[in-house]
């Protein structure tokens, strides 16, 4: 990956503008021309380095979402984990080394919403969800400096 | 910065999810192509896209990395049991570490006592290990227990997959 790449990627996973040919204007934040950036762009995607550019909503503002756990038998998790990933009010699912093993965010038109999915994810595997809703943002995803020295700093 | 949107814009802001949830394509005028999907003028769009990031139903909008292909293979979600009184102060700082990229207080539960969820991301597994400690570190005898859990498998990772079909 070239130097321009990490710059470009570093510099506008906290923003890109909101303007007409916006990749225009990244160019000239960044000294090159618009074809180098779309060119750079359209690599990343390819590869899959980039998952997309667009809004990142913020769910509990435009719709409702939580974290939610749940402590599958080793037995069953393969069973549960798809069953869960068929649910299309999760997007995303992991698998965690924990007895609260199944970790998904859920999100929905509203809280309500969320409830009757958690009681048909109890009434399907039996098992009681452990339902964290966000209480308070200290810090929204918005990116961390990946180019840089990794060493933190003292 | 308002705490909520306008039933209007709800269903908008809607509308735009399921238009951007995949990601724009790489076209020179992406908000001309949205304003297109979106029936709305380029002008309105953007104001729309402007209220939204106001109200902080819009977080950013970005080039979003897909971390683990840039070789940050290394995440944990690291969990706390702080002190309520002094949580909105050291939530905050947790947040600003520069290795941490979601910081979120959570509430309790029976069976579950930790209330301040971090995720750490590295390149190596010291990396994140050093990270937490640091984490240990600033939060001293206010945190009463913590652990990390580490994913052994990704099992959907969708993006922006929210809302059922907007209704008409």
């Amino acid at each position: 990956m070239d130097l321009l790449t990490q710059r470009m990627l570093d510099r506008f996973q906290h923003g890109v503008p909101v303007c007409a040919r916006p990749y225009q204007a990244m160019a000239e934040e960044l000294g090159c021309s618009e074809a180098d950036i779309l060119e750079r762009l359209a690599r990343l995607q390819e590869t899959g380095a980039l998952s997309r550019i667009g809004p990142v909503m913020e769910h509990s503002k435009a719709g409702s979402s939580s974290l939610v756990a749940l402590a599958v038998p080793l037995a069953d998790i393969e069973q549960v984990a798809a069953y869960i990933n068929s649910l299309p009010e999760v997007n995303h699912n992991y698998e965690r080394e924990h007895d609260y093993n199944l970790w998904f965010v859920l999100t929905g038109p509203s809280r309500s919403h969320l409830d009757a999915v958690l009681l048909d994810i109890h009434q399907h595997t039996g098992l009681e969800p452990l339902d964290l809703p966000m209480v308070k943002p200290h810090r929204i995803d918005l990116g961390f400096p990946m180019f840089q020295d990794s060493e933190v700093p003292q | 910065m308002s705490d909520c949107i306008s039933p209007s814009d709800l269903k908008l802001a809607q509308r735009l999810m399921s238009f951007t949830e995949a990601g724009m394509p790489l076209v020179d005028d992406p908000w001309a192509w949205l304003a297109g999907r979106m029936e709305l003028p380029v002008e309105e769009t953007l104001a729309l896209l402007q209220r939204l990031q106001d109200s902080g139903a819009i977080r950013r909008i970005a080039a979003v990395p897909n971390h683990y292909r840039l070789g940050y293979t290394f995440n944990g979600m690291t969990v706390w049991d702080v002190d309520d009184e002094h949580i909105d102060r050291l939530g905050q700082e947790v947040g600003n570490f520069h290795f941490v990229s979601h910081c979120y207080r959570r509430p309790r539960r029976e069976g579950w006592r930790y209330n301040l969820f971090a995720m750490v991301h590295g390149l190596s597994a010291e990396e994140i290990e050093r990270e937490r400690d640091l984490v240990r570190r600033h939060l001293g005898e206010h945190c009463r227990a913590d652990t990390m859990l580490v994913s052994s498998k990704i099992l959907k990772k969708t993006g922006l997959r929210i809302h059922s079909k907007p209704k008409e």
